[in-house]
């Protein structure tokens, strides 16, 4: 992102909110979010190393067996390490959380400039948009992952979908303000080229609302990822997610509802942390919006 | 008025047809055989030939649309891969315990979300907003079969006080279903009470600030009189709108909620098909669905103009 930052740009905001000056920005209540998610990343990134046992190890004489020192956690009903699971469980959680974001702030900023700046486009693009949103996200995802399979890149792309049209809204009404500000229409007037309006004129006005929405994108990626696992339409069963996690235990749950709660724990944390960085995000970035979240 | 009432109603008609453009398009642009697909991996020849003749997969793409599109108008949604019988008929015997959960869930949501949020409102800054506000990102973040198993852990297993699972008709015993529905419902409600809530109390914050709020209270007018009468009313527009686009929520919310709590209904039908790649179950699913958000969306639109009498058109 070479473009230099007009008076306003996101970049700028963005800057001032990293580097934090004088007055210590980030409140008690983001912090500890921040010191939260960094735990989870680790824990999940290292997690081969962290893990007291092979999340995949089975072993029959300790099944569902309660906590001790060798399973902190318990067991459950193959005597797998609770523990380790849920640590492990943490990796296809972040992955598909990151990526999710990334993927559909991309094409949701690729089609939300061009249809912001060339009317003709808005309409159709427009349209579909408002068609692609009017099928319950969670439904656009089963049917995806129906049709293509419980691969990792399916559930992706299933998840990412959905996310795409929200986002090309949101760059779209940002674009629909910023080209009728002088510096565009001045940059018009210059002949400048299309890809230099779009890129380095517009683009950088949707960077504080793109990172606010990539946060809330993220944490709502992270619940439907577990959602589609809890359901049997995410992930293959055998690979440890929180989700697919919690779906095994749903049997066990009367007997022993830990084998529940420990990965909903780690999935709502993890959820409320980047939730809670998000608003933060947003307080920083977009002094409109202050007044309606604070 | 009704000009605007005929234009909002046809402006359905385009969205839908994407709808029904996507969910077509899924099915065929999904790389590979689709009658493989749908047929799974264990397809014998002739099962795989008759699923082909039954899509008419050798005709082209805007043939089979216009022939889908046909037996669509006949409410004919197709055929279930696993029982055989017609999918619409399946739908139809599931459907009333979806739609029961669905209303009370609505019931409850509202009467507990909008008291809160103008609470959170009239109290801004004190600890009760602070509370509402923790509230609402809580219900965010929190995936509702968590919610779920955790009222079930509570409530049923440690205290005892409602039954652990399961679904009674309230035509049959309407004591027995609140008792068996109002788990499942609060669970269903959190997430969208914690989003309802949320803009009731940006809407008022911005209503409270009015210049005519300051002359109803200093009229001496009761001060639940002032919020309810005066402010909500003006509030409501937006409210309604949060209300109609969270539906989709309470549309993802109801596949979890009646597979953790076994209700009958067409979400746990929904996950039975995913378990059975039973595709045309699937298909089905997400155009009602989306045709129920399309429509309750529309009805909310045309109810401004009732709500809200500046609303003229």
């Amino acid at each position: 992102m070479a473009a230099a930052p007009k008076p306003e740009a996101g970049l700028q905001w963005l800057l001032n909110a990293i580097t934090l000056p004088r007055h210590a920005r980030l409140g008690i209540g983001p912090t500890i979010a921040l010191a939260v998610l960094v735990l989870i990343i680790l824990s999940a990134v290292f997690a081969p190393l962290i893990a007291p046992h092979d999340p995949l190890l089975m072993d029959a004489t300790q099944r569902l067996k309660g906590p001790s020192s060798l399973h902190p956690l318990g067991t459950d009903s193959y005597g797998r390490d609770i523990l380790s699971r849920v640590i492990t469980g943490g990796r296809i959680s972040l992955v598909i959380g990151v990526s999710v974001a990334v993927a559909s702030i991309g094409i949701g900023l690729a089609i939300g400039l061009v249809a912001g700046f060339f009317r003709r486009a808005d309409a159709i693009v427009m349209r579909i948009m408002d068609g692609l949103m009017a099928i319950p996200s969670i439904m656009i995802a089963i049917a995806l992952v129906a049709l293509n399979g419980p691969s990792l890149w399916s559930v992706m792309a299933a998840i990412a979908i959905p996310e795409v049209p929200r986002v090309v809204r949101l760059v779209r009404s940002v674009v629909l303000s910023a080209r009728e500000e002088p510096y565009v229409e001045a940059a018009i007037a210059l002949g400048s080229s299309m890809p230099k309006i779009l890129f380095q004129h517009l683009m950088p006005n949707t960077l504080a609302p793109l990172i606010v929405q990539g946060t809330y994108v993220c944490a709502s990626a992270i619940l439907t990822e577990a959602i589609l696992s809890f359901l049997g339409a995410g992930v293959a069963s055998e690979i440890p997610t929180w989700g697919n996690i919690i779906a095994q235990g749903r049997s066990y749950f009367q007997i022993k509802p830990t084998l529940i709660l420990w990965p909903g724990l780690m999935l709502s944390l993890c959820v409320l942390s980047v939730n809670l960085l998000g608003d933060a995000a947003r307080d920083r970035l977009d002094p409109r919006l202050r007044k309606r979240g604070e | 008025m009704t000009g605007y009432f005929i234009r909002r109603v046809l402006a359905i008609v385009p969205v839908m047809a994407i709808v029904v453009v996507c969910v077509f398009l899924l099915l065929r642009l999904t790389p590979g055989d689709p009658a493989a697909i749908l047929a799974g991996d264990t397809a014998t020849a002739e099962q795989l030939e008759r699923i082909r003749q039954s899509l008419g997969l050798a005709d082209s793409l805007p043939v089979q649309f216009a022939r889908w599109l046909g037996l669509l108008a006949q409410g004919d949604f197709g055929t279930s891969l696993i029982s055989g019988s017609p999918v619409t008929g399946m739908i139809a015997q599931r459907i009333w315990p979806t739609l029961n959960i669905a209303i009370l869930t609505l019931i409850l949501t509202i009467a507990i979300a909008v008291p809160l949020g103008v609470i959170a409102a009239w109290r801004h800054r004190t600890w009760a907003d602070y509370a509402v506000m923790s509230f609402s990102v809580l219900g965010f973040s929190v995936p509702v079969f968590v919610i779920g198993y955790t009222f079930i852990l509570v409530f049923s297993l440690e205290l005892r006080w409602l039954p652990v699972q399961g679904y009674v008709a309230p035509t049959q015993d309407f004591g027995q279903f609140i008792v068996r529905a109002i788990l499942p419902c609060l669970a269903l409600a959190t997430v969208f009470i914690a989003l309802i809530a949320r803009m009731t109390r940006t809407s008022m914050l911005e209503v409270l600030g009015e210049d005519f709020i300051r002359t109803a209270r200093a009229k001496g007018i009761k001060e639940s009189w002032v919020l309810f009468r005066h402010a909500l009313r003006n509030a409501a527009v937006p409210i309604l709108t949060i209300i109609g686009t969270g539906f989709a929520l309470l549309i993802g919310g109801a596949v979890v909620t009646e597979s953790v709590f076994n209700i009958p209904g067409i979400g746990r039908l929904t996950v039975d098909a995913i378990l059975a790649r039973d595709y045309p179950v699937i298909q089905a699913m997400t155009l009602l669905t989306s045709g129920i958000y399309v429509l309750i969306n529309l009805l909310i639109d045309l109810s401004y103009a009732f709500i809200d009498p500046r609303i003229r058109y």
